[in-house]
């Protein structure tokens, strides 16, 4: 386990650095002259090489990516370009709301994933399978932000009953939560539904029944184990799902949140911001993978060995 | 030479119909996939006649008809500028389909020869190009897209290019998985073994062995790049106003929720059923090719 551990950790080494580049030359990518970016468009020339000088830039480009590693290994990202903020505050500030919501969105969205899912197996060819899986292929293929705006009309502006956005209390989340896990719920339970259809095919569920274990048995204990390990993978690739969908869902809900973080600072051209907020992105969603990985080892252990 | 030549034979017995032609005969009865396709069919000929079919010229707002519900005369309402939304979603049909299948046409064409490469010649080649893969899948697809856009600068004809580049490491793994099981089968064998080029071999023998599933993934790849793009667009990093695009349509209508929600009802209703028209489509073509896979 520790082996299978250290080289999933190596792996993710080279991921990393191209990452790190990738995020390092985004600067260099972008149209015009960083310098006069971060000084302003009415600058004089002086300015212009002052703020060059000042941020690094007429330094050789190697010098100024190890900078730019040794920075980021501190925790600097630099300093935002609209509010003249250390990068590092604004997203701190922004992180807690974006982890709640995405907690609270995947939580249910499992759960209900699971239970149509599992239903829907267990029901074959019935009409709760095929009610089930409507609901699913039309969750797949609805617009997160179109149900806000939907949820939004009826239960704010029709029914005063939630508030339409903003961060605080309960009644705060019930929208945007449900906005966001949908998708994750409608894939959840399609898959759901396919890995336990392949396990009821097993020898070994066919041995169960034929000795008379009760049906409920046989699908929470026999069934529900072996199936969870395709699913657990599952829960851990919509990690990545979540991280994008909250750009959307933070933008109509007003959410104070990493993904509307990232939004205004594309409009904005604030490229401190979009930098750091990239990198945390995708090391997140590594990380995320990671643990996956390593609980799949962990419940699989043909995988290590492999 | 026998070991070469039986197999041959006895294929060719097997395959009385031809691959596509049994994947056809099997898509015919996906009811579901079929009514989808058909509608896509009339969704296409529509975006294509959108300047005859339109009942109202997008560049004629009625200012005396401002944020006006459902009626004879629209139906689908008018939006703040008294523009006829109903023209405005025939007319966004059209971004919304060239997007979709623009941007999964580019990025699947250089996953589909990433793939091939990858898998036909195997060795560095191929541990370049899936570790390449490992990093464009490291982001989630929407902040890659948002990436490029911040490079490139919003607007409709970049979030093309956001859009394809996630296609690509999709197909690339797809295609270089089918490479690998084709470059084993005996057909390939003969070919190599009368002196075909490897580009010959790799376009010619295998590339049509892959495509059934690439057109799988082709369907509801472009309905998930319609709804990327409309999100996109939606937060404004794409299709800028006044564009009829439907993720842009939904962002006007946001501050009439309330006063006028069928601004935001009916380019949310367009989205959903295209996007949802591709998945069905998608489900079908798949069920049709494999049918152990439907479960």
């Amino acid at each position: 386990m520790l082996n299978y551990l250290i080289r999933r950790l190596l792996g993710i080494v080279p991921v990393m650095a191209v990452i790190a580049v990738l995020v390092f030359s985004f600067v260099h990518m972008l149209p015009g002259d960083p310098a006069r970016l971060v000084a302003g468009l009415d600058a004089t020339a002086d300015d212009v090489a002052l703020v060059r000088a000042d941020l690094g830039l007429d330094k050789p480009l190697h010098q100024q990516f190890l900078t730019f590693l040794g920075n980021i290994v501190q925790g600097d990202f630099g300093t935002s370009l609209k509010t003249r903020r250390p990068v590092a505050e604004e997203i701190g500030e922004r992180l807690m709301p974006t982890v709640w919501l995405s907690v609270v969105s995947m939580v249910w969205a499992v759960i209900a994933g699971l239970l149509i899912g599992v239903l829907s197996a267990v029901k074959r060819g019935r009409w709760q399978d095929y009610g089930g899986m409507v609901l699913a292929v039309s969750g797949i293929s609805f617009p997160p932000f179109w149900l806000g705006l939907l949820m939004i009309g009826v239960f704010s502006v029709d029914l005063g009953w939630l508030p339409t956005g903003g961060y605080g209390t309960w009644q705060h989340f019930v929208m945007p939560s449900i906005a966001l896990g949908l998708t994750v719920a409608a894939v959840m339970a399609r898959f759901t539904r396919s890995a336990f259809i392949e396990i009821f095919r097993e020898d070994y569920v066919r041995t169960a029944r034929a000795k008379g274990v009760f049906e409920r048995s046989v699908i929470w204990k026999h069934t529900l184990r072996n199936a969870m390990i395709p699913v657990i993978t599952m829960v851990g690739l919509q990690f990545g799902f979540l991280l994008g969908g909250s750009i959307v869902v933070e933008t109509v809900f007003t959410w104070p949140g990493l993904g509307r973080l990232l939004v205004d600072s594309v409009s904005f051209r604030d490229y401190p911001v979009i930098q750091a907020e990239i990198l945390l992105f995708s090391i997140e969603f590594i990380l995320i993978n990671l643990a996956v990985d390593v609980l799949y080892a962990f419940a699989n252990p043909e995988i290590r060995y492999r | 030479m026998s070991a070469v030549t039986a197999p041959v034979a006895s294929a060719g017995a097997e395959s009385v119909r031809s691959p596509w032609r049994e994947f056809w005969r099997r898509f015919r009865r996906q009811k579901v996939g079929v009514i989808a396709g058909l509608f896509l069919v009339a969704l296409v000929v529509v975006a294509i006649l959108a300047p005859w079919i339109a009942p109202y010229d997008l560049a004629a707002p009625d200012y005396e008809r401002v944020l006006e519900g459902p009626s004879w005369a629209h139906l689908a309402g008018t939006d703040a500028y008294g523009r006829d939304i109903l023209s405005r979603i025939i007319f966004g049909a059209r971004i919304s389909l060239a997007v979709g299948f623009l941007s999964v046409t580019l990025g699947g064409v250089a996953g589909i020869l990433l793939g091939l490469v990858s898998g036909f010649y195997g060795g560095w080649v191929d541990g370049f190009v899936m570790r390449l893969c490992d990093v464009l899948l490291a982001f989630p697809g929407i902040i890659l897209a948002i990436g490029v856009i911040a490079v490139l600068g919003p607007g409709i004809d970049n979030v093309i290019y956001a859009v394809a580049v996630f296609s690509v490491p999709v197909f690339a793994r797809l295609v270089r998985g089918s490479t690998l099981a084709i470059k084993q089968t005996v057909y390939v064998d003969a070919a190599r073994a009368i002196g075909v080029r490897h580009r010959l071999l790799m376009l010619r023998h295998i590339l049509p062995g892959t495509l059934p599933s690439v057109i799988v993934y082709f369907s509801m790849r472009i309905g998930t790049s319609i709804l990327t793009a409309a999100s996109l667009s939606f937060i404004g990093l794409g299709a800028q106003p006044p564009s009829p695009e439907w993720g842009a349509m939904l962002a006007d209508g946001r501050s009439y929720l309330g006063v006028a929600d069928h601004i935001t009802l009916f380019p949310g209703i367009a989205i959903f059923v295209t996007v949802l028209a591709f998945n069905l489509l998608g489900d079908g073509l798949r069920d049709a090719l494999d049918p152990k896979l439907k479960t």
